[in-house]
């Protein structure tokens, strides 16, 4: 890929003898799209304030372009930051919104050969850049507008090209999709990739949303207590997490306890289950993913485990059933309908499961006993709008 | 009624009406009448006479309110900046001098300013006095300080600078830190993001404490009598002469008072103005 441009090293940061950082080790790229993804208080804002210049880390180096930036003010940086409430001028409108990087700056003047002199942006060209920005995120004949007549999208939009008119080389975004409603959302992933991909930057995104970071990342960064759990593509993280905190974070996963018999071959349930994960000890105790859309239901005498179903939510494109086996309860996502109660066979394919290594998440996450109250609030939920259009009907 | 609610509006609307807008409508009434009860302007003709009143009141509040605006706009940003604990000493101490009598304040005023007050004293002590005779070949005793507008001036800025502060305080404090955070991103040092960002999102609280200090500053009586010793006559002491004093016109006292309102209230409304022209002007 391209050349790294960001580089984090043995990065620690301590707020009130409580560690929010703990030896964060990174290399970003130049043009790539990276997400720091993890629950609140997990550091990635943190991580993101120390790269902007908000906040300087207790002990380890932030290197740009291969240069110590520890001590480098935010407003000398190649970097610029759209912040979670966009944070917007309110006094200003939008042309001046965008304006206000490019006013501050001040560049050699051409006219000068020493080149000691320095000019501010002549206004023509200031004009140029923000009319080219407005472009970018589709909001021309919004300039005179203030921030408050714009909706929660448009102000997203602007706070974007505010920074993205002083041509940075790295974008700084904390949680900016947070206050917009899902449709929106949507929307505005879709936006944010294409605006990455027509300015050639790096962007650093943060947000908790793992759908948010699956759909946009090149590189997705999972973070929990501070510490890095996991860096890869959305199919690495996805297909191959590290441990049960990211197998439960990243889409839905049910994490069973197994032992590595040996190469491609897992236990669990006191069943063989071939499998293609190596490299374990022989006999080894370990956490085995299975995603929910990879387990195909069979008949009782062709399972090679059966259970009971204690639940079941349709959900449009598939049905998420609720399954008892011995005690442990699996999500198991098929298109198939088997009523509550009824005794089912599962198959997995070896492709299907995935072992990882324990580790201090063991036994924390991947069993859906105590999300069947959830599955059932949601039921509610999803019957009330029903029963009012058949009440129309009558 | 559309609502609940409207309805707890009621006894505010009676109150407006008997204490706020009564009152104004016998000013006016007052102002147009004759000692007789007849319809008469003569009261506004009189006012040519005093205009030198007029000029000192306003010319004094505008010092004073400008000199409140000096020291109270960097008291209350620096506030701002600093701690919880530092703002809450700071508030406390701003408003100490405001739990005391308005009366009694001032007149510990007249003991420090007086000719043999603790100022004065202090003066002879150190040997400023004596080193200002030398210099410029004057024999006093004492610098006259009490009964000169300066001293009137001190009194208004003394009594009336938490209202300035107070105002500006609550706007600065209220400002979203990312504003500012976001101002620094995008290359302002401290002086723009202070000239760019925080000058004109405080200005609200400015034009409120330039009104609370104004408003006042011109119409004040007791202030000048005290400090000014009565020689710099102020529309204050203008005003109450006519109803309280020797000079008992009641119908002239509201006249000059609904000229002095009429001004104070053009005065607010160009400075208000101007607020949205600056405003304007900070984003050229």
């Amino acid at each position: 890929m391209s050349k790294e441009l960001i580089r984090l090293r043995n990065l620690c940061m301590v707020y009130d003898d409580e560690p929010v950082l703990n030896d964060i080790n990174l290399y970003i790229n130049d043009k790539e799209f990276l997400t720091l993804l993890g629950p609140s208080g997990c550091g990635k804002t943190t991580t993101l304030r120390i790269i902007g210049g908000f906040a300087t880390p207790t002990s380890g180096d932030v290197l740009f372009d291969g240069v110590r930036i520890n001590d480098v003010p935010p407003y000398q940086r190649q970097i610029n930051t759209v912040f979670q409430k966009y944070a917007l001028f309110p006094h200003l409108n939008v042309y001046e919104n965008i304006a206000f990087g490019l006013r501050m700056q001040k560049r050699p003047d051409p006219s000068d050969p020493t080149g000691r002199k320095k000019v501010k942006i002549p206004e023509e060209e200031i004009h140029q850049r923000v009319m080219e920005m407005l472009e970018v995120i589709s909001l021309k004949g919004f300039e005179h507008r203030k921030p408050d007549a714009l909706s929660g999208g448009q102000q997203q939009r602007v706070a974007i090209a505010r920074a993205l008119v002083n041509r940075p080389k790295v974008l700084l975004l904390d949680e900016p999709l947070g206050a917009l409603d899902l449709k929106l959302r949507k929307d505005m992933q879709i936006e944010l990739k294409r605006i990455q991909q027509q300015v050639g930057i790096t962007f650093i995104y943060v947000t908790h949303d793992q759908e948010e970071a699956l759909t946009m990342s090149d590189t997705i960064v999972v973070m929990d207590k501070g510490s890095i759990q996991q860096i890869g593509t959305p199919e690495d993280i996805y297909n191959e997490p590290k441990n049960a905190f990211v197998a439960d974070f990243i889409g839905e996963s049910n994490i069973i306890d197994g032992i590595m018999v040996r190469d491609k071959l897992v236990q669990m349930y006191g069943r063989q289950f071939p499998c293609l994960d190596g490299g374990f000890d022989e006999n080894e105790p370990v956490d085995v993913v299975i995603r929910p859309e990879d387990i195909d239901i069979v008949p009782v005498e062709q399972g090679q485990l059966v259970g009971t179903v204690t639940n079941v939510t349709f959900k449009g494109m598939q049905y998420d059933i609720i399954v008892d086996f011995r005690g442990f309860k699996w999500l198991i996502q098929t298109t198939d309908h088997s009523p509550v109660g009824a005794r089912i066979g599962i198959k997995i394919d070896p492709d299907g499961i995935h072992v990882m290594k324990k580790s201090k998440y063991s036994g924390m996450f991947g069993d859906y006993s105590s999300f069947s109250e959830e599955y059932d609030e949601l039921d509610d939920a999803s019957l009330a709008p029903d029963e009012e259009e058949s009440g129309d009907e009558e | 009624m559309k609502n609940k609610l409207s309805r707890l509006t009621i006894p505010y609307v009676i109150w407006m009406a008997l204490f706020v807008v009564a009152p104004i409508i016998m000013v006016v009434i007052y102002a147009f009448s004759a000692a007789d009860g007849g319809f008469t302007l003569a009261n506004f003709a009189k006012m040519g006479t005093y205009a030198v009143v007029f000029t000192r009141s306003f010319k004094l509040a505008l010092i004073a309110t400008l000199i409140c605006l000096l020291i109270g706009y960097p008291l209350a940003y620096i506030m701002s900046k600093e701690g919880p604990r530092f703002q809450r000493v700071a508030m406390v101490l701003i408003m100490l001098p405001m739990w005391m009598n308005f009366l009694l304040r001032t007149y510990s005023w007249m003991s420090i300013l007086e000719n043999n007050g603790l100022l004065n004293q202090l003066f002879q002590k150190i040997g400023l006095i004596a080193l200002y005779n030398n210099l410029f070949g004057t024999d006093l005793q004492f610098f006259r300080m009490m009964n000169t507008q300066g001293a009137v001036v001190l009194g208004m800025v003394y009594n009336y600078l938490p209202f300035m502060i107070l105002p500006i305080y609550s706007v600065i404090i209220k400002l979203d830190p990312s504003l500012l955070e976001a101002a620094r991103d995008l290359g302002a040092n401290t002086f723009n993001v202070f000239r760019r960002v925080i000058l004109p999102l405080s200005l609200p609280g400015v034009l409120s404490g330039i009104t609370m200090v104004f408003v006042p500053s011109v119409s004040t009586f007791a202030i000048s009598k005290m400090l000014g010793g009565g020689t710099e006559l102020l529309l204050g002491d203008l005003i109450e002469q006519q109803f309280l004093g020797g000079a008992y016109n009641p119908y002239l006292g509201a006249a000059i008072s609904l000229v002095m309102m009429i001004i104070v209230v053009i005065c607010m409304a160009v400075m208000n103005r101007f607020g949205e022209g600056e405003e304007q002007a900070v984003m050229m």
